[in-house]
């Protein structure tokens, strides 16, 4: 099998002590941060970002590699402890995981949650290594018409067609690409919307806008609320281990949350919330218990967070073989490709197949080590959760500066970011996606240069994104995701009035 | 149905959004095209102005009609403390005052802003933060950090 030995290389890599160690420290990294409640997998991608820039590439990506499963792991801590979802993705497992340790069963709750999300990224993983491949060799044939189409879906499923409200996530999209224009345009090196700033001509930092819109947007937006909402941390009583019900309760769950997350995931639809939910509601039709449920059933841990976990692999299968990211953790991996002027895509694993498979590699180590790290130090985590408040948002505060302080000390960078915290606090206030907007920052300029590459093919005639059968069909999926959220809500609204 | 009224916020959100169209129409005259054959740089900000003018429509549509999800009411201190603390934080390293002063201070308004009184105790606890920060980025990564006087001395 080629897939095997291609990965069996990529362990050797992933294997190399200082590779270890560099896992190692991302797992551990990830988790801290992950930890931290209103903290996501995506800002603790962005926040560490910076940590990363000055070793070589192949261990910082393993530590990146590191940092995002570990931020899914501390994510669903504190889901489960103190009932904040870091992200969307964890509304599900804090729906249940809190009503558990309520009842005293935190332990089992975040063994369940640790344990699926193993089984979870490990069976996605291996999902990864297979279809991985098999999509290289159909991704070699697409030409730059085709990618520019594949773009658009990415866009339009972002943006328009999941959301509560597809004008509102247009317009983050609209946002996003408006940023992505800042800067010198590469195929003609003129200034764009750069108003003659020096700072503005290498366009916006991805990771001041995520650093901005997430971690300061949050504080603000959770400072303005505070009078709103008292969090409290449960404490964990009882055993930390689950019983022989608990794991019988549990492992269907897990694969089926497997079996929903990883394929959605895995398509350029973006997001983790439709996995979840979709694992939530099945395994509350399932269960042999459901007047459990909404009171702590360990089915509506187990099923969610393996399904949160499995589509966070799903996601890295476009990311890797397409270079297209579809959910904001995926925008900011790319970031931290592309930070080193490497880019995700059928070419990579070509060129630097060591590369591309020790980062998959790393994935099954990274996972082993969560398991094995995290149990036993879940109570070092939930001292972390129990620093008061503002302190914790104040020091998150001090860490998001710094690494622009860091990268960038100069009065217009950390205005901007100061702007993007402002953004990011009316976002949330008025309910606006924030996804698309990074999607857009990072992913406009990429289809810009391939739509002006196709034309330039097909010397100025537009019709190639017709001509080409790719490019038409996805052209046409995206041009159905778009129609169709309008479409369905003209009809509810006609029954709506009708009845 | 009940009928809900205009949205004021949501009537200047939908205006900011024309502004920003205007914004990229503006910056896009003073591009020159390509003289090869294919699109030149004016052609995605087009596309991107011609989208933000859709969505300003639609968002004023949305706003005029009351369809905004509600809001919960705010505490504008807060904000207003935290973004001081970032004035401040600003300033400071424009003016060449250090990373340590300046990170201390956006530490204090944090915290005050999540409702902690104890002004001087915060101070003392970012400060402490932000010193060690320093020397850890400074000594050990040897990555520069903006350095005022207090910097020096270390």
């Amino acid at each position: 099998m080629e897939a095997f030995s291609l990965l069996g290389q990529g362990m050797l890599v992933a294997l190399q002590p200082m590779n270890l160690l560099f896992a190692l420290v991302g797992v551990f990294l990830g988790t801290a941060v992950g930890v931290l409640p209103g903290i996501g997998p995506a800002l603790t991608v962005a926040l560490l970002l910076p940590v990363t820039y000055k070793l070589d590439p192949a261990g910082s990506l393993i530590m990146f590699a590191g940092i995002y499963y570990g931020g899914m792991y501390g994510g669903s801590t504190t889901a489960i402890l103190i009932n904040t979802p870091g992200e969307s993705a964890s509304m599900a497992t804090a729906l249940e995981g809190n009503k558990m340790a309520k009842a005293g069963r935190g332990g089992p709750a975040l063994a369940t949650a640790a344990i699926g999300s193993f089984v979870a990224g490990t069976v996605a993983t291996l999902g990864l290594t297979f279809l991985a491949p098999w999509l290289v060799e159909i991704a070699v044939k697409f030409g730059p018409e085709d990618y520019f189409a594949l773009m658009c879906v990415a866009f339009i499923t972002v943006s328009a067609t999941f959301g509560d409200s597809p004008i509102r996530g247009l317009t983050s999209l609209f946002i996003g690409l408006t940023l992505g224009l800042v800067g010198i345009d590469k195929l003609t090196g003129q200034a764009r919307l750069a108003f003659g700033v020096p700072e503005l001509l290498d366009g916006v930092e991805v990771t001041t806008l995520a650093v901005g819109l997430f971690a300061i947007g949050e504080a603000l937006y959770v400072a303005s609320r505070r009078h709103h909402t008292e969090e409290k941390l449960e404490a964990i009583r009882g055993s930390l281990w689950m019983t022989r019900q608990d794991w019988k309760r549990s492992w269907a769950p897990w694969l089926r949350g497997t079996l929903f997350g990883f394929p959605i995931g895995a398509l350029p639809a973006g997001g983790a919330e439709i996995p979840t939910f979709l694992s939530y509601s099945t395994e509350r039709r399932l269960c042999k218990y459901p007047e459990e449920f909404g009171k702590g059933a360990i089915e509506g841990v187990a099923g969610p967070e393996a399904a949160n976990n499995a589509s966070a692999a799903g996601t890295l299968v476009p990311l890797l073989t397409l270079g297209l990211p579809t959910s904001a953790t995926a925008a900011m991996m790319l970031a931290g490709f592309q930070q080193y002027g490497l880019n995700p895509g059928p070419l990579l694993f070509a060129e630097k197949p060591d590369l591309v498979w020790g980062l998959i590699a790393s994935l099954f180590i990274a996972n082993t080590m969560l398991l094995l790290l995290n149990l036993p130090l879940v109570g070092l985590w939930v001292k972390l959760l129990s620093i008061p408040q503002p302190w914790l948002y104040a020091g998150i505060l001090v860490f998001a500066t710094m690494g622009t302080i860091a990268a960038k000390p100069s009065v217009i960078e950390l205005s901007m970011l100061a702007v993007f915290g402002v953004m990011g606090f009316m976002m949330r206030r008025f309910d606006f996606p924030i996804a698309p907007v990074v999607v857009g920052l990072i992913l406009g300029p990429v289809a810009e240069v391939q739509l002006r590459r196709a034309m330039q093919i097909s010397l100025g005639d537009p019709m190639v994104l017709l001509e080409s059968p790719i490019s038409a069909t996805l052209l046409g999926v995206a041009l159905i995701a778009l129609v169709a959220p309008f479409v369905l809500r003209g009809l509810g609204r006609f029954k709506a009035s009708g009845d | 149905m009940e009928t809900r009224r205009a949205d004021p916020a949501g009537i200047a959100f939908a205006i900011g959004l024309f502004a920003l169209a205007g914004v990229i129409w503006w910056d896009l005259r003073s591009l020159q095209g390509a003289t090869t054959y294919g699109i030149g740089p004016q052609a995605m900000p087009m596309v991107v102005t011609a989208g933000l003018v859709l969505l300003a429509i639609g968002n004023l549509v949305s706003a005029l009609r009351g369809e905004l999800p509600e809001r919960e009411s705010t505490d504008p201190r807060a904000v207003l403390l935290i973004l001081g603390g970032f004035v401040a934080l600003i300033a400071l390293i424009g003016l060449g005052g250090g990373f340590i002063l300046a990170t201390a201070i956006l530490f204090t308004t944090t915290s005050a802003a999540f409702g902690r009184k104890a002004i001087v105790k915060d101070f003392a606890i970012g400060f402490v933060l932000a010193v060690i920060i320093f020397l850890i980025f400074d000594k050990l990564l040897t990555l520069s950090l903006p350095a005022g006087p207090l910097e020096r001395l270390l």
